[in-house]
């Protein structure tokens, strides 16, 4: 029930602060074209979200809800592990270069969090940015981001551009 | 019959090699994407989306159609073999599929699954072949205000027939028309909603980070929380003779299976309805009118076929509105017309009379994916059966990667792949809390026609408001809306009334 209640909160939050950016705009009827101005529908719907996650947070708790909310807690502690690695991942991205990032995650994730063989761990680390290189840069030529690491690219870019 | 030579025109286009390859590489994704645990179709078209850069727009809708296809296919896999259903499209599946398995029929339980599927998917499909063109003609004659009306009545389905929480699913319409907004106004030309000047947001938020973001990493997110213990395999081999067997026990279930199709196709066309309550509904008709409707539940072969049916059906079903009018039924469908606005092609009924080759080349695309799909599907039974075993750990790192780097590719910012880790923690975390996911999608991807089509409406009658209900079609429209959007909350105070002490029952949740 607390969860429902804090992400009902969140929302109560989030609608507050679009309806606080969307009356920089006309939110109300324009008069000169007819028909509302540029605010208005971003300012209406959050303020139904307003209301509405207003009376989720006070309607009565109904005893079918209550079991459904709860996490398990054991899967608590890997899942916040899973979430900071791939916030970690996304932020060595430009940077360390999706290059570099991307096997440490796969490593991180297959060797360390799900404790695979160290053959199955290795090929896939290895496997899948070679195969992300052909698809994306060789193929479609889109150059992900490499950070420091770009230098190393330049004979491959010659290779294949 | 025109028709028909129009059909036969899309043959031309769709039986061309490369779309053949094509519709065969996405059938055979999209079974093994369904049959995967936890991911089904919509995940599969969210997270190969933006891979579909590398084929021309009409071979990539086809692309995208058969996976979805496939996908269909593949949620009965795992909901034999491991009794869990392989999205949540294939529950009903689970009720005498799984128990099948645990007889030693898994075999039999998979073909029956297979052709129920293929009978499902071609009696749809004729289906959407005849209602196709003639719906498209009536499309032509709607102006924006039948265009606002026809967006408002689908976001009402949700909250009268979704199945879910009233309040939380207008917040969820309410919050993907907001997010919609973001970016710069498309009459007025001026910057809205870009949160701290942030100079990612003027181009406002794609349907795809936010698919990519809920259907991708926040899929993952909840797989992972809800997957302690790997499930047991059930193991399947099938022979000619097995195979023989099967046709002929289907060949007794022509009524189950013409019933479902029917029912799938027209509960598909319906916004928020959709293939997870067709098979629920075929299910419980079937059981119903069966002769044996009491070994319903303990392995009846009429238990699979009738959901199977039903849920390629509605599949299908739900391409219609999106084809012709430009509305998705599903969050599938409204990925898939997400990807056609993004590769130029504006879905609805113009697209019939421009691009004619495209429209029945994806007709008649799904006639082969029919095809291709029933004989992968069979053939790859084995294959399946070692997939399943593979570990979830590889699956969800491989998924991770693909979400973060096909999340940079089309728009080729970092900003992007934040939204997109924003909006899997966000979309986990709600769906934890029962809100359904479906709506926000499918807001996102209507908003900006929803908010256009009702300011140029006002703005061509002057500011009248009463323009939406003094056209027919439009007031015929906003009526049923009405009726839609108050329907859960009449229901919800005579069974409040009633049984204000006891458990209210959940009805089937669809995501």
């Amino acid at each position: 029930m607390l969860l429902d209640k804090v992400i009902a909160g969140a929302l109560v939050l989030l609608s507050a602060y679009m309806m606080s950016h969307a009356i920089l705009l006309p939110i109300g009827w324009n008069g000169e074209t007819g028909g509302p101005g540029g605010g208005a529908f971003p300012f209406w719907c959050s303020l139904i979200i307003l209301i509405c996650a207003v009376f989720v947070i006070f309607r009565p708790a109904r005893s079918y809800e209550a079991d459904q909310f709860t996490f398990d807690r054991e899967m608590m502690g890997p899942l916040i592990q899973v979430i900071v690695a791939i916030a970690v991942t996304i932020a060595l991205i430009p940077t360390a270069g999706a290059y570099v990032a991307i096997p440490l995650f796969l490593f991180w994730y297959l060797k360390i969090y799900g404790k695979h063989s160290w053959t199955l761990a290795l090929s896939i680390t290895m496997l899948t940015p070679i195969a992300v290189f052909f698809f994306f840069e060789a193929t479609l030529k889109i150059l992900l981001p490499k950070g420091i690491t770009e230098p190393f690219f330049f004979p491959l870019y010659a290779m294949f551009f | 019959m025109e028709v028909l030579s129009l059909l036969a025109d899309g043959f031309a286009t769709s039986l061309s090699p490369f779309n053949l390859f094509i519709v065969i590489i996405g059938v055979t994704a999209g079974l093994f994407i369904g049959a995967m645990p936890g991911l089904g179709s919509v995940n599969g078209v969210a997270i190969v989306l933006p891979l579909t850069f590398i084929v021309p727009p009409s071979s990539a809708i086809i692309l995208l159609a058969a996976i979805y296809y496939g996908a269909m296919y593949g949620g009965a896999v795992s909901s034999i073999l491991l009794g869990i259903p392989g999205a949540s499209t294939a529950v009903a599946t689970t009720f005498d599929g799984r128990p099948m398995a645990q007889k030693g029929q898994a075999g039999l339980a998979l073909i029956a699954a297979a052709v129920a599927s293929f009978v499902g998917g071609t009696i749809s499909v004729v289906l959407f072949t005849l209602f196709a063109a003639p719906l498209a003609d009536i499309a032509l004659s709607f102006g924006p205000a039948e265009e606002f009306a026809l967006v408002l009545l689908a976001f009402t389905t949700f909250v009268g027939l979704g199945g879910d929480d009233s309040l939380k699913t207008i917040i969820m319409i309410c919050l993907g028309l907001a997010l919609s907004t973001v970016g710069l106004d498309l009459i007025s030309g001026q910057p809205r909603l870009i949160f701290g000047d942030m100079p990612g947001f003027y181009s406002g938020i794609s349907f795809l980070v936010l698919a990519i973001g809920t259907y991708g990493l926040g899929e993952i997110l909840y797989t992972i929380e809800t997957s302690k213990t790997a499930p047991k395999v059930t193991n399947a081999r099938i022979t000619f003779a097995e195979l023989g067997a099967g046709l002929k026990r289907m060949n007794s279930l022509w009524k189950t299976m013409s019933l479902g199709s029917f029912l799938g196709f027209f509960v598909g066309m319906l916004p928020a309805a959709g293939a997870t309550p067709a098979a629920l509904m075929s299910y419980g008709i079937a059981k119903q009118t069966s002769k044996t409707s009491d070994t319903f539940g303990k392995g009846n072969i009429e238990g699979v076929a009738a959901p199977e049916t039903a849920n390629n059906a509605a599949s299908t079903g739900s391409l219609l509105p999106m084809l012709t009018l430009g509305i998705p039924g599903s969050p599938t469908t409204a990925l898939l017309l997400g990807g056609m606005v993004m590769w130029g092609l504006v879905p609805g009924p113009m697209l019939f009379i421009e691009q004619p080759d495209f429209v029945w080349g994806l007709i008649s695309s799904l006639y082969t994916a029919n095809f291709a799909a029933v004989a992968v599907n069979i053939a790859l039974i084995p294959v399946f059966v070692w997939a399943l075993r593979m570990p979830f750990t590889v699956l969800c790192a491989l998924v991770v990667v693909l979400c973060i780097v096909g999340g940079f590719a089309p728009s080729q910012k970092m900003h992007d792949v934040w939204l997109i880790f924003a909006f899997g923690v966000g979309g986990y975390l709600l769906r934890k809390a029962d809100y359904p996911l479906a709506p926000l999608v499918l807001a996102l991807v209507l908003g900006p026609l929803m908010e256009k089509s009702f300011r140029q409406t006002l703005i061509a009658e002057q500011g009248n408001i009463l323009a939406f209900v003094e056209r027919p079609l439009s007031a015929t429209f906003i009526g049923l809306a009405i009726l839609f959007f108050v329907m859960p909350f009449v229901v919800a105070f005579i069974t409040g009334a009633k049984e204000r002490l006891h458990v209210p029952s959940k009805r089937p949740k669809i995501n």
